[in-house]
């Protein structure tokens, strides 16, 4: 096509001696196009980030390196561009915006200063003329107040705000390509639709080329016109969007598209009849309130009342903020609470001392959200899982002998036990993770977001192994999550919660199909790529 | 105006503060042995046990050690810092005399250490690897590794006796009696050696905390976003990555404020510096309680002092602290 705005062509970028393959990607086609959202996808380690930051020749160069092939944008190769011509480019005719809205912004600079610096590199616009242009620009991506915007510091700003800043900064130019890094995987599912709707918005508006990094097929599916598929460096499918999202030719990606999990609910199961687990009752939790001068209290939790029987799985479903993460950690008490009671099996946890408590810690564990921050790296994975056994009292040899079978249990050899934990992938860890809490035999556990750092075809085998060990070893699970889809897969009930309060507490089948609260409705609708997989089994079924 | 309650908040911390430097001084200084007595007794050769008494009595070493401490604590309050009876003048006046040309050093070594040290730092982040880092890399080693007395001594010998550039000791020449610029001057000179002295270690420790936090804010993400913008790498530098690197620098800067006064005992000592640590080295020998304890109460103040500065320096250097 003629209307390409830049072409990359057969390209590779060498990693440094010692990585896990020579070139992160080779061979790499790709047409970028005016007006038109192109989606490059793959999981983590697929070299896509590494393909958008050669383009604006950002890539930590000396020791990754474009190899090979070209890169043409208005008829020069971006591989080749000497550093000051890049220097024009950046920022002007190709802007970025990044992953971490937290990070990319510096700290100490306020906003209007970090937009207006991109106008003070590129135009010589006076002063008064470039702060106009940067109202103008904070009002074009919806930011509320202006000119208070101006003069406020990122940390002032909440993510969906800070992200909104960096497209206004990004747009400032005007330019003719976007790149997107994962602009909203550090976002709230709400956010997430408002953002990519603003980054549709006014990529038509203005006619700009976007290549849009992602990992979430639910993304692609709301926002991309063309799709390229990324399999370890290799660019294994690519076409339209609705031809590689509805009918996928390449293993690869057929795989990927079936492993995200369906936003559909589970036929509606009887009532479980069985004793309570667990029963939180006006749970209370305020944080922030300091002595003298200190500054607003917020409150965590607010008459917090949750119920989880033997045997069931209890979805906690909201935003970063809503509580979810809290109540976890009060039900475990790894957290005190200011008010209210928690009964692990009838008995109140929430006011035990110390030693009272240390016979009920086993019956209550934890399965964490970071594979890579939640176990011990100095310690050998045998003794991780057989730690928890051992202070319980159980001969160290027995313990030891336990951790490996529970290795195999959660489908890892039996060899892993004298490894270390750096030794292992995410999905690996995490199942070492869930081993450790298994150790245990406890009766409830308590997983905290257990598969929202993971890839998703890796989601996928760790959620079916907590289904398959919940069933086997007769357990009742607390399963916090901001991804409803992993919720309606897993849960036999959802508790919603927004800004520390449960609004809404249903079977998952009924909440799919008649959600009752409006936030609860929010949510819903905000799943991004809510309803490509019915239209596509509509379509299956309809051929 | 937020500075400002801040500030009257701070202030207000400090009063247990130097309350407690002040009970736990004294207490420190009667479990040691021997008193200004004993000392002077033993100065004089001989002295019978009638006149110990005189002596003692006069100073009000007879009292029990409850009503000396209420009486000190009353003289305190109305900043009356005692009597020296071995320099034969009020504490006070003593302190005060020797304030000026401590401060003098103790500033000119602390912003020596901070500005020479944070620029070594960022020339050495930004050739990293290269001939400058190494070499800043391997004199801040040393610098590290050589004691502020030693380094001292070695100094006179090179300088002052060997080459003769620089005076050996002393705030100024005596009897010179110079005016204006030329008593600049010539303070100037005597405190070359021990401002270096005094500044060299933490000189090198800053140095080597600027790189590494250069090089740590080099890989942040903001840094990719500025160049994303197609900054300079300099303006990257200076314009983004600086200001983020100095906070680490503020935050150990506190620090040395007090480590600072104690250094200063051994430099003054070395180059005959008449400041507070002179003063407090000869108190010190002579068991002069009174006055040593007068100079561990302002060196306290100073500290706290000190440290409110860096606390509002960081303050305005940094948006995230709420105040």
């Amino acid at each position: 096509m003629s209307d390409a705005v830049l072409t990359i062509e057969n390209l590779a970028i060498a990693l440094p001696k010692g990585a896990d393959r020579p070139l992160a990607v080779a061979g790499v086609n790709l047409e970028l196009h005016a007006g038109k959202v192109t989606c490059l996808i793959g999981e983590s380690g697929s070299g896509k980030s590494l393909v958008a930051r050669a383009i604006l020749g950002l890539l930590p160069a000396p020791h990754v390196r474009v190899a090979d092939g070209r890169i043409l944008f208005e008829g020069a190769d971006l591989a080749r561009a000497k550093p000051a011509e890049m220097r024009a480019i950046r920022g002007a005719r190709i802007a970025m915006i990044f992953q971490e809205p937290m990070t990319a912004l510096n700290p100490l600079h306020t906003i209007g200063r970090q937009i207006d610096e991109v106008l003070r590199i590129h135009t010589s616009l006076p002063r008064a003329q470039r702060l106009a242009r940067v109202v103008e620009l904070l009002e074009s991506v919806n930011l509320p107040e202006p000119a208070r915007m101006l003069r406020s510091f990122p940390h002032q700003l909440s993510g969906g705000q800070r992200q909104r800043a960096m497209i206004a900064m990004a747009l400032a130019l005007k330019p003719r390509l976007l790149i997107a890094d994962e602009p909203t995987t550090a976002l709230d599912v709400t956010t997430q639709a408002q953002i990519l709707q603003l980054i549709r918005d006014l990529q038509r508006e203005h006619g700009t080329a976007v290549l849009f990094i992602t990992h979430d097929f639910g993304v692609v599916a709301d926002i991309a016109d063309s799709v390229a598929v990324l399999q370890k460096g290799d660019l294994v499918e690519q076409g339209s969007a609705a031809q590689v999202l509805g009918r996928p030719v390449h293993a690869y990606t057929q795989a990927l598209i079936a492993a995200v999990p369906k936003l559909a609910a589970p036929a509606a199961q009887p009532p479980s009849t069985a004793p309570f687990i667990l029963q939180a009752r006006d749970v209370e939790k305020t944080y922030g309130a300091r002595g003298l001068f200190g500054g607003n209290a917020t409150k965590a939790l607010n008459r917090v009342c949750i119920e989880l029987r033997r045997g069931e799985t209890l979805g906690l479903v909201g935003e970063s903020g809503s509580g979810k993460s809290t109540l976890a950690r009060a039900v475990t008490r790894l957290m005190t609470v200011n008010d209210g009671e928690i009964l692990i099996s009838g008995r109140d946890i929430a006011r035990m001392t110390r030693s009272q408590l240390r016979p009920m810690r086993k019956r209550v564990q934890m399965v964490f959200q970071d594979p890579y921050g939640s176990l011990d790296p100095r310690q050998r994975v045998v003794d991780i899982i057989a730690e928890g056994p051992i202070i319980h009292g159980t001969d160290p040899q027995a313990a030891r002998k336990e951790a490996c079978e529970l290795l195999a249990l959660v489908g890892l050899d039996p060899s892993a036990a004298q490894r270390f934990a750096h030794e292992f992938s995410g999905g690996q860890r995490q199942r070492i993770g869930i081993a450790r809490a298994l150790a245990l035999r406890p009766e409830l556990l308590v997983a905290d977001e257990p598969v929202s750092a993971l890839d998703v075809s890796v989601q996928a085998q760790v959620l079916a192994l907590l289904a398959d060990i919940k069933t086997r070893l007769q357990l009742s699970m607390l399963f916090v999550t901001h991804d409803l889809r992993v919720a309606l897969q897993v849960c036999d009930r959802i508790a919603v919660m927004q800004k520390g309060e449960v609004v809404e507490v249903a079977p998952t089948s009924a909440i799919y199909g008649n959600p009752q609260h409006p936030y609860t409705k929010a949510l819903f609708a905000a799943v991004p790529g809510a309803h490509w997989q019915d239209r596509l089994t509509q379509e299956t079924m309809a051929s | 105006m937020r500075l400002a309650r801040y500030l009257g908040y701070r202030l207000l911390l400090a009063v247990p503060v130097i309350l407690g430097i002040i009970v736990l001084n004294f207490f420190l200084i009667h479990a040691a042995p021997g008193d200004a007595a004993s000392v002077l007794a033993g100065e004089s050769g001989a002295a019978t046990p009638e006149y110990m008494a005189l002596l003692r009595h006069k100073f009000g070493l007879d009292q029990p050690l409850s009503t000396q401490f209420a009486v000190y604590l009353l003289n305190m309050a109305h900043l009356d810092l005692g009597y020296s009876f071995r320099n034969d003048s009020p504490v006070l006046e003593l302190i005060l005399d020797r304030l000026g040309p401590t401060l003098l050093l103790m500033l000119t070594a602390f912003v020596v250490a901070v500005l020479l040290g944070s620029l070594l730092g960022v020339l050495a982040a930004s050739g990293r690897n290269g001939w400058r880092d190494n070499l800043i890399s391997l004199a801040s080693l040393v610098a590290y590794a050589t004691p502020g007395f030693w380094l001292g001594l070695m100094m006179i010998v090179v300088f002052a006796i060997n080459l003769a550039w620089l005076p050996t000791s002393g705030l100024d020449t005596v009897g010179a009696d110079n005016e204006g610029w030329d008593e600049v001057i010539d303070i100037a000179r005597h405190l070359v050696m021990p401002a270096t002295a005094l500044s060299l270690f933490y000189l090198a420790l800053y140095a080597r905390v600027m790189r590494a936090s250069m090089l740590e804010q080099t890989g942040m993400d903001y840094v990719t976003t500025a160049r994303a913008k197609g900054q300079t790498e300099r303006r990257i530098i200076f314009g983004h990555v600086l200001r983020n690197a100095l906070l680490t620098v503020v935050t150990m800067a506190g620090v040395q404020a007090g480590n600072l006064i104690g250094g200063s005992i051994v430099v003054e000592t070395v180059f005959g510096w008449p400041g507070i640590g002179t003063l407090a080295f000869n108190a010190l020998q002579s068991r002069d309680l009174n006055l040593l304890l007068g100079i561990f109460f302002v060196s306290a103040c100073l500290v706290v002092v000190v440290n409110l500065i860096v606390d509002l320096v960081y303050v305005t250097l940094d948006p995230r602290i709420e105040i």
